[in-house]
């Protein structure tokens, strides 16, 4: 369930406001930055003017004054066109946005006073450092920071993911965003921004600014671009000096209709729209990206550090196997393991019971009062429980288990093989003991999700390294590295090995992207070219990043490099085929512009088109419609596969750059069909 | 006809087999590496020693483009200066020819320094022997030289990991020279010398002809600046119609040498690209490229040539050949070959005349020197492609999803706005030239250019420019080009087509050259793709090619459709 | 200011080197190695220079075989060919024109017999050479002015008939038309059968 988002291109509000804006974009000013387009809008007034005179005047060189406002016309509507896609584009930004935020504002507030007392209030009227209070129902007014209790907060307002998220003070997981809804539980929380002011709203008033940064490559395109339409104007311009030694005279109309042609218009008009839209398919993603420069070194990522845990196996470890080692029967040592976790609120331990009782353990459950649960400590590393009659269940790693007990060599080994054996396999082995006597042991065991190994050789196509990131020992980090298809782990990680690996791989040229959460990922956040921090992670965290994944879901690494690809072979394509065009409007208008002079160039007119008016009318009205028609691949963005640059490559060529041979064959061959009716 | 295609073949198979020992070796004399040439180190020392170079300095692109750019004036202004003065040197001027004309000097020293080798003068009428040698011999070398120390420097730019040091221009000049260009003009002229290309220092001999008459014959010390003018693209010929004169070229043995000296070092250094930088299979599939544009034009030109002139066969000829301008002993396929080979190659001499070539045939001619990067002249020719190659990679990169690295250095903003720069220059040169031309000769026709009227005169217009911003050479000769316009403009063309293409390549070359190095992966654009090669080619006949073609139109292709 | 003088230096010394040295060097070489080559292969009658074997001369009298038209006269000092693009329509009236002179002068042929290189100008203006059947086509008129029968003529054409480079490479069949003559001029002195 993805939030109010209209994903069609077009819907009625956003094509009004793109039209209009379409007008108001026609200033030469906006133009400049835009050198293809400009020199179109140039084209454009000079026919204007031309057309004007021709009314008045019989000049050969002017030419017939209704065939130059019909060329004028063309040129002003390729104007617009190429004005329209790039509103569009930051209409559906705009409304993206929009939607995001709309939610956050004018909810009402529950500030707590510094007596205790709490105050009814708006949202608006919060400072920072406020602290305000939040119960099951409420909306939460600002983005904060917990400070005292723990609630299930339903985020999808704003991500767009229905599942509910916890979040507790003094963890990781202490932020809560503005506008999402409490569903249990009562926090407190003090304000670190006010409503519409927040972070993320900074970020995405960035996102959607009028004031877009061209990106490096982009810039480097536009250059290339204008050289080309500089080339050009040397043809057109040449042409007439030309023309005019063979007696033949070209009116300015067709000369500029001809520049025009040549020039890369589509790519001109269509490029910011590529750009805009980039970000915006980031933002649909539900990430917000701090600059489109990060968007597009997205592209080029070439290691990706991904963390084992919800990315490559699914939440948490499970109990998969219960092995009696020590004399105890089967019967006897499941229900040991269950009653050591009784009391064991981890993901792990709840999976102890549940195989348990799966297995058809049912101890006899003495009264609960009875019961001394026995919590983890840092001291002893082992959890458990004491029973009434006096029995002390413990369990943890095989290590802390082997420091309580006393016994012999034999069990001892036993107790070694098996455990070496388990992590060996990936996965993770907990002892057992009843009163420092070792019982056996329960494998834990991750389980990677369904899925995943495709993916990740998805990626190896693409050319990316991936590296699993994990607490777990070396032995079983390889395991699962190997299971889950990764290249590459950092075992036993600690913070700072994420950014001595950023590092290492940074000095031999490659770019590296991770996803973090925590304030001690900043470091790392910060060095990786890109970094994605989660929404629920802390403030430094996302100051250190350049995108934010609303969803928190640390599989959006893999979409972030996808997107970032696909703006630059958008944009790679539509060069390809706008330069491709030009082979077609050659063979259109060249015959076009001498067939009356020199009879025998009319061989050149391959498409056969019924007169050298129409042939010019028709290439214009090509080249001017082919950018509406290209606006949905340019913000949809031309589709990736990862299968290696290679074969990417021939297709896109076969589509783009034979299609773009092909295609305007075709489309002026059918447009002078119609407009030969006119003429 | 059988034989004359196997002839061709045999020369393009022996161009290419001779070119790849050559590629290798050319890298030893770059990096320095000892070869059996060594001998001549006290020399090239005492060379440096004399001049105050110091050859182990290694140089960054701005110094080097420096130092290319001084020693260059230098050259042109000392040969600017002796052709002024030719009439006051007596040595080596047993025809007492007298001093240039300013505008011809101005022309000819900068068509000579530039490599181009355009001549508006008639070699065996005009120049003196010690200026056949001391000034145009001389020039035929280092400015050869000068091109391939460029290339070197460009291929130690792309071959650089975070250095700025390209090298020393000056001892890649003299090294290029003495071990490269020295040695095959060597084996070259003392071959077409055993054939019965002159070389002695006797003026001009009157022989009593069979039927009474006198015949003057012009000789001169010419196999030596023969062998140089082909092995060193230079192509200009020590007579007015250059290797059509038998004096040149003697028999097909003798055109075969020449035709493989023409290929031999531009396709060497695609070779040595991939020897340099350890991609040879990229190397061979640049080579491929070309061969595939080469033998394709080469064969067009020779089947237009072959079918010739329909007007023949309106006059009832059974043979309609077009062999205007062509000698017996090459027929059209050599010529054809030879057409496209000096075209290609920036080279510019001749052993056909291209102004009598069919209209397809010498638009051809035209299209190669349009994109002068087929094989290309000597170390240039490279460069020039390598624009190409900087365009081709920035396109296709993006088409794979990456920001477009070219030999695992990033392509930026930098790199290819030198690279767009580059792309405008030869349309701008060849087409404002031309376009003054055309316009000039519209409003006054008694300045008597052409000497042919219509489409073709316009052809000769173009060629002339085009060959003039390709420092190719060739010409279609009926133009009148020995006029202080066409002297003027041609000369400033050479000089900008020459150095800025130069330049602006090694400027990126110079900026890769400090790039850290981006390694290779799955994702990355395999340069040594077939689907790359597409690209590449499409650039190339797009970007360089088409966009002349309205002008094409006018010319050859007009030209073709009315003949 | 260092790389001028640097700049200034490499010009003198590779000039003295490039510009002197080597062509001086390679001519004394060809000159030791293969004088009559280096001198361009001259041919002497009687001790005097009457051409060079590559260098084609002007014929135009009956008793020569006529090599193929010059855009310079077969000026070997000022050498060149005509070019004249091949729409030119002065050119077309050239070739008519020659192709009327041959059918003039050699009654009994036809246009179609005509060999193509014998109505077009050479590149140089010196081309040596003619194709067998450019030959053959004046042996009629030249067996009369020299009364001489065709055959012997077509023999001695058949022997001076060059063969393609290795006999795969390059066009074959032509002959030198000077060598030719020369051989005319040798045989007719030999047999005394001078018709003069």
């Amino acid at each position: 369930m993805k939030p109010v988002l209209n994903r069609s291109i077009f819907n009625k509000a956003i094509f009004r406001e793109s039209a209009s804006a379409s007008f108001a974009k026609l200033s030469p000013r906006a133009m400049l930055k835009n050198p293809v387009m400009f020199t179109v809008e140039l084209g454009a007034a000079v026919m204007a003017f031309v057309t004007l005179l021709s009314l008045f005047s019989e000049r050969e060189a002017l030419g017939d004054a209704g065939y130059n406002t019909a060329i004028t016309l063309i040129l002003a509507i390729t104007l617009l066109f190429a004005n329209f896609a790039e509103a569009v584009a930051e209409a559906r930004g705009k409304a993206q946005a929009h939607a995001l935020r709309k939610t956050r504002m004018d909810t009402p507030a529950k500030r707590l006073l510094p007596d205790g007392k709490t105050e009814l209030t708006s949202a608006t009227a919060l400072r920072q450092g406020d602290i305000f209070l939040a119960e099951a129902g409420d909306i939460i007014p600002a983005d904060g920071e917990i400070i005292e209790g723990l609630a299930s907060i339903d985020e999808s307002a704003i991500t767009g993911e229905s599942a509910p998220v916890i979040r507790e003070a003094d963890t990781d997981h202490s932020s809560v965003i503005g506008g999402s809804r409490v569903l249990s539980d009562r926090i407190e929380v003090r304000v670190t921004s006010r409503a519409g002011e927040s972070f993320l709203d900074r970020m995405i008033a960035l996102v959607e600014g009028a004031n877009r940064q061209k990106t490096p490559n982009e810039i480097a395109l536009t250059i290339l671009l204008a050289s080309f339409t500089v080339v050009f104007l040397i043809v057109t311009v040449s042409l007439q000096p030309f023309a005019a030694y063979n007696n033949t005279a070209i009116t300015i109309a067709a000369l500029i209709a001809l520049f025009v042609c040549l020039i890369p218009t589509t790519i001109g008009g269509l490029l910011s729209a590529i750009g805009i839209a980039g970000m915006d398919r980031a933002l649909g993603a539900n990430i917000i990206a701090k600059s489109g420069k990060a968007v597009e070194t997205a592209g080029d990522i070439d290691v990706l550090l991904l963390d084992k845990t919800g990315t490559i196996t699914i939440g948490n470890r499970k109990a998969t196997n219960f092995y009696p080692l020590n004399g105890a029967g089967d019967e006897a040592f499941l229900e040991l393991a269950l009653l050591s976790s009784l009391a064991d609120k981890t993901p792990e331990g709840k999976s102890i019971v549940e195989l348990a009782e799966a297995l058809g353990a049912r101890p006899d459950l003495p009264g609960k009062d009875s019961l001394k649960y026995v919590k983890f400590s840092a001291e002893t590393r082992m959890s458990g429980i004491d029973l009434p009659d006096g029995r002390r269940i413990r369990k943890g790693a095989w290590d802390s288990i082997r420091m309580w007990c006393q016994m012999e060599g034999g069990v001892l080994e036993s107790f070694e093989a098996k455990t070496r054996e388990i992590a060996e396999k990936g996965g993770t082995p907990l002892a057992l003991a009843v009163d420092q006597k070792p019982q056996g042991v329960i494998q834990l065991e991750d389980i990677i999700k369904p899925g995943i190994r495709e993916r990740f050789e998805r990626f190896r196509k693409m050319g990316l390294k991936t590296v699993m990131v994990t607490g777990d020992n070396p032995l079983t980090a390889a395991f699962i590295a190997h299971e889950a298809g990764l290249d590459d782990f950092i075992a036993e990680a600690k913070p700072e090995d994420k950014l001595a690996y950023i590092l290492q791989e940074q000095a031999a040229g490659k770019l590296v992207a991770m996803m973090g959460d925590g304030t001690n990922d900043a470091p790392a956040l910060a060095q990786a070219d890109v970094g994605v921090a989660m929404n629920n992670g802390t403030q430094a965290a996302k100051e250190a990043a350049n995108m934010v994944d609303l969803d928190n879901d640390p599989t959006k690494l893999l979409e972030v490099v996808e997107i970032g690809k696909q703006l630059l072979i958008t944009r790679g394509n539509i060069t390809t085929f706008s330069i491709a065009n030009d082979v077609a409007k050659y063979f259109a208008i060249v015959p076009a512009l001498f067939a009356t002079s020199i009879p025998g160039l009319n061989a050149l007119n391959i498409m056969q088109l019924a007169s050298p008016e129409s042939a010019i009318l028709s290439a214009a009205i090509f080249n001017a419609i082919i950018i509406p028609m290209l606006i949905p691949l340019a913000l949809r963005g031309a589709s990736y596969r990862p299968i290696g640059a290679g074969a990417l490559l021939t297709r896109n060529l076969l589509v783009y750059g034979l299609g773009g041979i092909i295609v305007p064959f075709i489309g002026i061959k059918l447009i002078d069909l119609i407009v030969c009716f006119f003429i | 006809m059988f034989t004359e295609i196997t002839g061709a073949i045999m020369i393009f198979l022996l161009s290419a087999l001779l070119a790849w020992p050559l590629g290798k070796y050319m890298v030893k004399v770059f990096k320095g590496e000892p070869s059996w040439l060594d001998f001549l180190a006290p020399v090239e020392n005492a060379i440096f020693r004399l001049c105050g170079i110091r050859p182990e300095e290694g140089m960054d692109w701005k110094q080097n483009m420096k130092a290319l750019l001084l020693v260059n004036i230098a050259f042109f202004l000392l040969a600017f200066l002796l052709l002024s003065i030719q009439g006051f040197i007596a040595f080596w001027n047993p025809n007492g020819f007298g001093n240039w004309e300013p505008t011809l000097a101005f022309n000819t020293a900068a068509s000579f320094t530039t490599n181009t080798n355009l001549q508006h003068y008639s070699g065996e009428s005009t120049a003196s022997y010690f200026t056949q040698l001391a000034v145009f011999t001389w020039l035929q070398f280092v400015s050869a030289g000068t091109g391939i120390a460029a290339c070197a420097l460009l291929f130690q730019g792309l071959a650089n990991e975070t250095s700025s040091r390209l090298g020393n221009f000056y001892k890649l000049l003299i090294k290029s020279c003495t071990r490269v260009l020295l040695p095959l003009a060597a084996v070259l002229a003392l071959i077409l010398s055993f054939r019965g290309t002159v070389a002695n220092f006797r003026g001009i001999q009157q022989a009593a002809t069979l039927e009474g008459g006198a015949q003057m014959v012009a000789g001169g010390p010419a196999a030596p600046m023969i062998a140089i003018k082909q092995v060193g693209a230079n192509g200009g010929g020590f007579f007015g119609p250059n290797s059509t004169h038998p004096f040149e070229n003697p028999d097909y043995l003798s055109n075969m040498a020449e035709n493989v000296a023409i290929l031999l070092i531009p396709m060497a250094l695609v070779f040595s690209f991939g020897f340099y930088l350890q991609r040879r299979k990229l190397a061979l599939m640049f080579f491929g490229l070309m061969s595939l544009m080469f033998i394709s034009f080469a064969g067009l030109s020779a089947w237009q040539e072959a079918r010739g002139n329909p007007a023949f066969t309106d006059m009832g000829l059974a043979q309609c050949t077009n062999m205007e301008g062509k000698e017996v002993r090459f027929g059209p396929v050599a010529s054809s070959l030879w057409g496209v080979s000096t075209t290609s190659t920036s080279n510019g001499s001749v052993n056909s005349m291209h102004d009598s070539h069919t209209p397809l045939s010498g638009g051809i001619f035209l299209l190669d020197m349009l994109i002068n990067a087929i094989y290309g002249g000597v170390g240039v020719g490279f460069i020039n492609f390598f624009v190409f190659l900087v365009v081709a990679v920035f396109i296709a990169g993006q088409m794979v999803g990456r920001t477009p690295s070219l030999l695992g250095k990033k392509l930026e903003a930098r790199e290819v706005k030198i690279a767009a720069l580059i792309v405008i220059l030869h349309p701008l040169l060849i087409l404002a030239g031309t376009a003054i031309a055309a316009h000039g000769i519209r409003v006054d026709p008694e300045l008597g250019w052409l000497n042919d009227p219509g489409f073709h005169g316009f052809s000769e217009m173009m060629y002339e420019f085009s060959s003039a911003a390709a420092n190719n050479g060739s010409g279609f000769e009926g133009l009148g080009d020995n006029t202080p316009f066409w002297n003027i403009t041609t000369g400033i063309t050479m000089l900008l087509g020459r150095y800025l293409p130069i330049i602006g390549p090694l400027a990126i070359a110079g900026s890769l050259a400090v790039k850290k190095p981006v390694p290779e992966s799955a994702g990355s654009l395999k340069l040594e793709s077939f689907a790359f090669g597409a690209v590449l080619l499409s650039v190339i006949l797009i970007v360089a090619a088409l966009s002349f073609f309205p002008a094409l139109a006018l010319g050859p292709i007009a030209d073709y459709f009315t003949l | 200011m260092k790389n001028v003088r640097i700049a200034i230096g490499l010009a003198a010394i590779t000039l003295l080197i490039f510009g002197i040295a080597y062509p001086a060097a390679m001519v004394g070489l060809a000159n030791l190695l293969s004088p009559h080559n280096a001198a361009g292969k001259p041919v002497y009658r009687d001790g005097a220079l009457v051409g060079f074997e590559n260098i084609g001369q002007a014929f135009d009298s009956p008793p020569y075989f006529w090599g193929r038209p010059s855009a310079v006269g077969y000026n070997a000092a000022a050498t060149g060919g005509s070019n004249l693009s091949p729409a030119n329509p002065a050119y077309r009236q050239l070739v008519q024109n020659r192709i009327d002179t041959l059918l003039k002068y050699h009654p009994g042929i036809g246009v179609k017999d005509i060999p193509v290189e014998l109505v077009t100008a050479s590149g140089s203006g010196l081309d040596p050479h003619i194709s067998r059947a450019a030959a053959m086509i004046q042996v009629r008129r030249i067996a009369a002015s020299r009364r001489i029968s065709e055959e012997q003529l077509r023999r001695l054409i058949g022997q001076h008939c060059r063969k393609p480079l290795l006999g795969i490479a390059g066009p074959g069949d032509y002959v030198n038309v000077l060598k030719l003559n020369l051989a005319l001029d040798a045989g007719v002195e030999s047999a005394g059968q001078s018709p003069d």
